[in-house]
């Protein structure tokens, strides 16, 4: 081995001086070119977390349903009883698809799947979140905003009807910190009994090492390491750092892995997701404190020619690697030409602790697998406090027409039907989606276990712009709420936390308060974090992104009559509103969008008030008195007012009547005050309403009525109208016109 | 009486398929590899939906061509009922067994949503028991759904009354506004001359459980295997 290793080497690889000094105390020597290439890949952000470990283990991640913890495996494992479980996470594509949005989303997909059945778990369904920057509109960047936009929901589409896992749910929002910077963040879930779950750990020494899947190619050559700097002009050039899906394979790599693991001679799965193989093999070696050896000559590669460093480095998609009961290898041979795969042997465990990777025999990588896979560099970054934002002094911001403004929210594309995009995802296979894309949350009937679980994912980055401590509590108290309006009980919380360079004071700043901020609502929510995902460096030329800890939250729906949608159902139903009607109007999406200004301080989320909402209403559904349950968020009481009439499956009006009101029309139908749900109830239950919101001290609005084909609202003496078929047309088609 | 649910690589309807025909009707079914010769255990076959071999150079272009095929093929010669749906059905197209090709949606784009379709006839093993006119909804989930076949073809499948659904509207009427991929005449399903091999692209194996928005699905499935095993037996 050669020492040749310049510093210009090194700090192409990403790597500081200082880190290049600890590389040489562990291996004793200087690394060569394959061995570095391995550290720069293991020792970036994106597989060591090493700018944001000190910030995750803040979270809440122990709880009495959690079978696997955050960090453990893959993916965190949850009980939700009779002997099944669930596992979840959510995981970032956002580099890749800024440089080519189809591939980059696709393989997102792919890869948080393939996160899933690492586990042993069925996919079941999947989500997502996504941001960009605004489509509307005919300048150059708005073009490419469209273009980014198109080729990351084809993308999802793609890979996700494919595989037949369905996509049910998720969200999508448009800012201008955005542009060029999309967020692609892809959430899956799968479904296992306890007994099956499956362990990244190379268990077994003497064990054969598995390869499995496709053959390893140049592409997405140090991907890790591309997604942990900022993207720039430059960036088009990382294009051979992208990779491309095939989820034609993934789908046979699926059902291969689960028959393989049915059989009971897996003794470690883990796929290959990024750092491919040098992943894989240091992290299965580590979690099972034994060493593993492979030979890169028993690879199946797509082309001759293929440098170790370029074979370990590949990410290559759709590739397993599994570590197999000694005497079982017959069974890998069998069930992976059934599916017509290739696998090969290509190592196996060893006891001395070391990732050895030999090419044609010669030794290429010779590294400590513990030291390599978890004793990265931690750092703590500075962070400096920027000075608060500006109080909203909105007594001089002009009311905007009530009527106008109601019509321009709900054709903003933040606001807008989904459709467009929704309809061009399988969301049905499977034969399970109860409540399709479009309602405060997803609900999906896993029929293998008989469960109705309610899915969302949820985060206001204006608020977390404004203020990245509330706005990350704020995003944990939005995914219970649309939880609980759908009738069920949150059990735990996947993250994604999109920021900018860490090594920005502010930057990291954001990050720290966020990370504060949903650590302390989860576990004043009672939902701990069994995973999630950091995309730092989510850089344009133009800036950063605007602070986005994306929540991901999961629910358990007891009896399947406590399913609840958003839309008002019958004639003569009372509307009602809980939470009060709100006044606070800093950084709401009225100010945002009709005004252009992203100012102010975003409302305050109060905890006792946040769950004793909660409670109510998910005592009144139980107890059968409520039709339908939308919450307030973007927009308002307005807004929810509005969806609650076109989102359903009929359209159909309501007369609202709210007594004088001292202050200004747009405040109070446009306020974000947290903590807010719409719902309506059979007239005869007003009673009993009435005295469950005492009991629990919450304010309780009696509205108004269903009916008729207009939304109508009364304030004092004033009435403001809007035909429901109007509504519904700003609504429905505004993304589509959008980007036609 | 057993019902065969082929899995090609890249099926991804065969479990819903085989649930919907066990949970949905208590029929008795079983998966059919595609690497199998031989149906003759079987007294029914449905070809699911999916990404057979990954649908990457034309839909079913090359499931056509998989050992199970041969003796799919050689069924429906003997007057066993099947069914094919969404990649199933453009598979019966490829392999000949109906008339006509699936091409890309007239949007471009997947299209997943429901829909409204009709029944055109009840001379069909899957409307046997149902009247003409009777309106069903059923999801579609697919990128290339829009039926196409030459004039000549058209006629003779309206002539032979072998167009077993329309999509319509919600009036009823077969519109361009019912129509959610631009099929020629709002086809959305046929049978072959010989009446016991059907093509549709809405997917009746997702749409057997009230919860799951209809229940219209079962109505085909039931009459698909139940009467047409009575027809020709």
């Amino acid at each position: 081995m050669t020492g040749a290793i310049s510093p210009d080497l090194i700090h192409s690889h990403g790597l500081t001086d200082e880190e290049y000094l600890r590389i040489k105390s562990i291996l004793g020597r200087d690394p060569n070119i394959t061995e570095l290439g391995v550290f720069s890949v293991m020792w970036s952000e994106h597989c060591s977390y090493k700018n944001t470990k000190i910030e995750l283990r803040k979270f809440p991640t122990t709880g009495p349903s959690i079978l696997v913890r955050a960090g453990e495996e893959n993916a965190g494992v949850i009980d939700i009883g009779d002997g099944w479980a669930i596992a979840f996470k959510m995981e970032s594509h956002n580099h890749p698809s800024a440089v080519e949005p189809f591939q980059g989303a696709a393989t997102g997909v792919g890869g948080i799947i393939r996160d899933i059945f690492t586990m042993g778990a069925r996919p079941v369904f999947l989500l997502n979140s996504l941001r960009f920057g605004p489509i509307k509109g005919n300048s150059a960047v708005a073009r490419q905003n469209r273009r980014l936009f198109r080729g990351v929901v084809a993308g999802i589409a793609h890979y996700g009807n494919c595989i037949g896992v369905p996509t049910i749910g998720g969200e999508v929002a448009f800012d201008e910190s955005y542009n060029g910077n999309p967020l692609v963040n892809v959430f899956c879930l799968g479904v296992l009994r306890h007994d099956q779950i499956a362990r990244g750990a190379a268990a077994g020494v003497g064990n054969p090492v598995f390869y499995v899947g496709s053959e390893t190619g140049r592409d997405g050559l140090a991907g890790a390491s591309f997604a942990s700097r900022d993207l720039s002009d430059e960036s088009k050039k990382d294009r051979p750092a992208v990779q491309v899906g095939d989820p034609f394979k993934g789908k046979l790599l699926l059902e291969a892995c689960l028959e393989l693991l049915a059989s009971g001679a897996v003794a470690g799965i883990q796929d290959m997701g990024a750092a491919g193989l040098t992943c894989s093999t240091c992290e299965t070696a580590s979690r099972g404190g034994t060493g593993v050896e492979i030979d890169l000559a028993h690879i199946p590669k797509r082309e001759p020619g293929m440098t170790p460093y370029e074979v370990l480095l590949s990410e290559s998609q759709e590739r397993m690697l599994i570590i197999v009961r000694r005497g079982e290898e017959n069974r890998v041979k069998e069930i992976f030409e059934k599916w017509d795969l290739p696998y090969a042997e290509a190592g196996r465990v060893t006891a001395d602790g070391m990732m050895r990777v030999l090419d044609h025999g010669k030794i290429e990588v010779e590294i400590p697998a513990k030291e390599l896979a978890e004793e990265a560099p931690i750092y703590q970054r500075e962070a400096v406090t920027p000075p608060p934002a500006d109080w909203l002094r909105f007594d001089q911001i002009a009311e905007a027409g009530a009527r106008e403004s109601l019509l321009r929210l709900l054709s903003d594309p933040t606001v807008a039907s989904k459709n467009w995009i929704y309809r061009q995802y399988d969301h049905t296979v499977r034969a399970g989606t109860v409540v399709p894309p479009g309602s405060d949350a997803a609900v999906f009937f896993v029929r293998e276990a008989g469960k109705f679980l309610a899915a969302t994912c949820d985060c206001n980055s204006a608020y977390c712009k404004l203020d990245p401590r509330e706005g990350a509590k704020i995003a944990v108290a939005e995914a219970a709420r649309n939880l609980i309006c759908s009738g069920a009980i949150p059990l735990a919380v996947t993250d994604n936390l999109n920021f900018g360079n860490p090594y920005r004071p502010e930057n990291f700043w954001q990050l720290r308060e966020s990370v504060e901020g949903l650590a302390e609502a989860c576990r004043r929510f009672n939902t701990p974090v069994v995973g999630g995902n950091v995309s730092l460096y989510n850089e344009s030329p133009t800036g950063s992104v605007d602070p986005t800890p994306t929540v991901g939250m999961v629910g358990l729906i007891e009896k399947e009559r406590w399913i609840t949608r958003q839309g008002f159902q019958q004639e003569d139903d009372l509307i009602w509103l809980v939470g009060g009607l709100g006044d606070e109007m800093g950084g709401s999406l009225y100010l945002r969008s009709i005004h252009g200004l992203k100012i102010g301080i975003p409302p305050r989320l109060h905890y006792d008030k946040a769950l004793a909402v909660h409670q109510f209403l998910i005592e009144a559904i139980r107890s059968g008195w409520v039709q339908s349950a939308h919450d307030c968020s973007d927009g308002g009481l307005a807004v929810a007012l509005a969806e609650s009439c076109i989102s359903g499956e009929v359209k159909i009006g309501a007369r609202i009547s709210i007594g004088a009101h001292g202050g200004r029309t747009d405040e109070l139908l446009f306020n974000e005050s947290q903590s807010r749900i719409l719902f309506s109830s059979r007239p005869d239950s007003k009673a009993e309403l009435r005295l469950l919101a005492d009991r629990h001290k919450i304010d309780l609005i009696e509205l108004g009525q269903v009916g008729g084909h207009k939304l109508e609202v009364t304030v004092g003496e004033r009435v403001i109208g809007w035909d429901v078929d109007q509504l519904f047309d700003s609504w429905y088609f505004s993304i589509e016109r959008s980007i036609a | 009486m057993k019902i065969g649910v082929v899995q090609f690589p890249g099926s991804n309807c065969d479990q819903d398929c085989l649930r919907a025909l066990t949970d949905g009707l208590e029929f008795e079914a079983d998966y059919l590899w595609h690497k199998e010769t031989s149906v003759v255990a079987y007294d029914g076959i449905i070809l699911p939906g999916g990404f057979s071999y990954g649908d990457y150079l034309r839909c079913g272009a090359i499931a056509r061509f998989s050992p199970i095929m041969r003796a799919v093929v050689a069924a429906a010669r003997d007057g066993m009922p099947i069914l094919g749906i969404c990649n199933g059905f453009q598979i019966l197209c490829e392999v000949g067994l109906l008339p006509g090709a699936l091409i890309r949606n007239q949007s471009l784009l997947f299209v997943c949503q429901p829909v409204w379709i009709r029944v055109e006839t009840s001379e069909a093993p899957c409307t046997r028991m149902l009247k003409r006119g009777h309106k069903l909804r059923l999801p579609v989930a697919h990128g290339e759904g829009a039926y196409i076949a030459d004039e000549k073809t058209l006629s003779g499948l309206e002539t032979n009354d072998q167009v077993v659904f329309r999509y319509v509207d919600s009036n009823g009427d077969p519109t361009p506004a019912g129509n959610p991929n631009g099929s020629l005449c709002n086809i959305a399903g046929i049978c072959n001359r010989q009446r016991n091999v059907v093509g549709m692209m809405p997917h009746p194996d997702r749409a057997w459980e009230a919860r799951l928005g209809s229940e219209d699905g079962l109505l085909l499935l039931r009459s698909m295997f139940r009467s047409a095993l009575v027809a020709t037996a």
